[in-house]
């Protein structure tokens, strides 16, 4: 069986209280970090554990009380192949070191999160997105294989062709399905550190969502929307599009020195109020309005601009946020997203960053989150009434055929989560005969009855 | 050309990383040839060119083949080997307590010392040892780990001080808490406690300044000057973790 402990083997670090990034719930969980792949396979006494990346996802989806195990020590680079731009790293090689080497040398990983300091592990686990689904799927769709090490301590290849059921439940499987040790996938060629940009504003729902929808032939492309706005211009924003820079001008453009990151202001880390909330998307837009037409953004900039605040999380006090996330098919889509705002609107909690993206197709993975539709996501900071809040966003969402991201979910319910994912029987059957020996679980599985 | 000792330990690995970042070539030295080859895989990846060499600081000659087996003499030298080990298996048992001493200070001590020779000789070089808070003074709940640090300490302020004239520098790295496999099961206080992507810098910036003796984090210095001035009479009595 798989088994953690004992002499030269894993080492428990004692109960350590941990959370996701939206630190709700924070649980206090036994602690392991894992350092080479014959620990893990070594006798232990867990007979239940999850594997944990860089603690990204916002929710309780790496969290068991009973074994956590750190994968941020398997961070080695395995082998690439510079003819085909294979890369093959161990999982939890950070998003962010792979860009500081890869991308000043032309390569750029196919798809991105919303942050790169997440682990290719966890990119694989969550099934990831970023600005490109439209066009090039999720992260496991570049997939070509991984390595996982299932129950009973056996260590599997897992693709297309081999253990083609395992792949597809651990594609977007949250960890269920055993821990992930290795992955190979394609990197993309870029001619360019520089995203040509451009953003546009727009007035309300429709024209955001049009906006979007005639966005598509370009690579990248999202809306960040004003979670505030009411009546007419319910869902205004501003959309953002854009392509990695081909032309001379921008190529020759030096790669900026990492910036120096920002520590979150002090002052708000008692936590956001209506009028900080308020303010800044009223600021957002201005600067969106300034910012008009075609130009070169870095790709840190252009992905990632929240990493630049460190520790942007606590600004939301010491309660923690949720972030919801959902997608609704393309024909509910309209509806639906209405519903959703007027439904915060006019329930008095006040949302912060909200973010609009047309998704491509369906992803190849049992439990992948995306469809083709529309996803919205919202922040919450954690407050009394927040949780009934999602529970009825939940079911607004499941009415218009939608589901949320497990990456992002900390409260839903298990009804909820069946109306979603259609895949669910599948799913649990393979990953039964996963688990033979060691149970994989974690306070979200347990949670939404998986 | 910089030589890492212990490459495949937590420290070891940040270190090579480290200074293969900063633009040297590396040579790697650790007992187990196979998880050492996994580590140089992992850093020519990076573009870091690097050469292996196995070698456990236990057999007698480790010094001498390993300085041998090199393709030149480095001009740094990190030491970053060392285990904890558990006190009270090394106050039962000799054979254990043993092992902890000859792994702590015989190994790391008579390599240091040869290399020291060779850079003697070419009139050249810094090394780099890291010793530990621990070998400052003698706890109940480590004190044969201490013991043997301090013995390390000691050897390296020697070999400093013998070495200075002739061109070559000595730094002593004194790490507190390090969040390592070593410590892994120990409940650390977080204040006090490092990564080794720290200790990696800092030693980076030790050997650009030519420091001597340095401590990883803020707190360290004041807590080994504390640590230091506890009259005895008041040590005994204390327990320390």
């Amino acid at each position: 069986m798989l088994a953690a402990g004992a002499e030269r083997g894993l080492r428990l670090m004692g109960t350590t209280e941990l959370a996701g990034w939206g630190r709700y719930p924070r649980v206090g969980c036994e602690l392991a970090t894992l350092r080479r792949e014959d620990e893990l396979c070594q006798r232990l006494g867990a007979s239940t554990l999850i594997a944990r990346g860089n603690g990204r996802s916002y929710g309780d989806a790496a969290l068991n009380p009973e074994l956590t195990l750190s994968m941020l020590a398997m961070d080695r680079l395995l082998s690439f192949d510079a003819e085909q731009g294979l890369l093959e790293c161990e999982a939890g090689v950070l998003l962010r070191d792979l860009l500081a080497l890869y991308a000043p040398r032309g390569w750029f990983p196919p798809v991105v999160p919303g942050t790169a300091e997440v682990t290719v592990g966890g990119m694989v686990a969550a099934d990831v997105h970023g600005k490109n689904h439209h066009g090039d799927g999720s992260f496991g769709s570049h997939v070509e294989s991984f390595r996982l090490a299932t129950g009973s301590g056996d260590i599997l290849t897992c693709s297309r062709d081999r253990n083609p059921d395992l792949f597809r439940a651990t594609v977007g499987g949250m960890g269920l399905t055993g821990v992930v040790l290795s992955v190979r996938f394609r990197l993309c060629r870029i001619e360019s550190e520089y995203v040509r940009a451009e953003t546009l504003g727009t007035a309300d729902l429709d024209a955001t969502m049009a906006t979007l929808a005639a966005s598509n032939d370009w690579r990248y492309s999202v809306a960040w929307i004003d979670p505030s706005a009411k009546g007419s211009i319910l869902g205004r924003g501003l959309v953002t599009r854009g392509d990695f820079a081909t032309d001379a001008t921008a190529a020759s453009r030096p790669t900026p020195a990492s910036r120096r990151q920002l520590p979150s202001p002090a002052l708000l880390s008692v936590g956001l109020n209506q009028a900080s909330i308020r303010m800044f998307d009223a600021l957002y837009h201005r600067v969106g309005r300034f910012r008009s037409g075609l130009r070169p953004v870095h790709y840190r900039s252009f992905f990632f601009p929240l990493d630049r605040v460190r520790g942007w999380n606590r600004l939301y006090g010491r309660r923690g946020f949720v972030q919801y996330q959902c997608v609704l098919p393309v024909a509910q889509s309209s509806r639906g997203l209405r519903a959703i705002l007027e439904h915060v609107a006019s329930s008095g909690h006040l949302a912060y960053l909200g973010v609009l993206k047309f998704f491509g197709r369906q992803g190849e993975g049992l439990l992948s989150f995306p469809m083709s539709g529309y996803t919205l996501a919202l922040d919450f900071p954690m407050r009394s009434g927040t949780v009934d809040l999602l529970d009825s966003l939940d079911e607004i969402t499941a009415s218009h055929g939608g589901r949320v991201y497990l990456a992002k979910d900390a409260c839903c319910r298990p009804d909820h989560l069946r109306e979603g994912y259609a895949n669910l029987e599948s799913f649990a059957e393979v990953r039964r005969a996963a688990m033979n020996g060691c149970e994989f679980s974690s306070v979200m599985s347990r949670r939404l009855g998986l | 050309m910089a030589l890492v000792l212990g490459a495949t330990g937590d420290i070891g690995r940040a270190v090579a990383r480290r200074l293969g970042r900063d633009g040297w070539q590396l040579q790697l030295a650790a007992r187990d040839g196979q998880r050492l080859e996994a580590e140089a895989r992992d850093l020519r990846l990076r573009g870091i060119s690097v050469e292996t060499h196995p070698c456990d600081v236990l057999s007698e000659d480790a010094g001498v083949s390993l300085l041998d087996a090199l393709s030149a003499t480095p001009d740094v030298a990190v030491c970053t080997v060392g285990v904890l080990g558990d006190q009270s298996a090394a106050s039962d048992d000799w054979r254990t307590a043993e092992r902890l001493m000859r792994t702590n200070y015989n190994g790391p001590a008579l390599l240091m010392g040869e290399l020291a020779n060779r850079f003697e000789q070419r009139g050249s070089g810094v090394l780099v040892g890291i010793s530990s808070i621990a070998g400052e003074r003698g706890r109940g709940t480590n004190y044969t780990y201490g013991s043997a640090k301090s013995g390390f300490t000691a050897f390296l302020s020697g070999l400093r001080n013998r070495l200075w004239r002739s061109g070559v520098h000595v730094v002593t790295v004194k790490p507190g808490y390090v969040r390592t496999r070593m410590t892994d099961h120990l409940d650390l206080p977080g204040l006090l406690t490092v990564d080794p992507d720290q200790v990696a810098d800092r030693i980076a910036v030790a050997i650009r300044r030519s420091q001597d003796v340095v401590h990883v984090g803020r707190l360290w210095r004041g807590v080994s000057l504390v640590l230091r001035t506890i009259p005895e009479r008041l040590f005994k009595r204390m327990s320390l973790p």
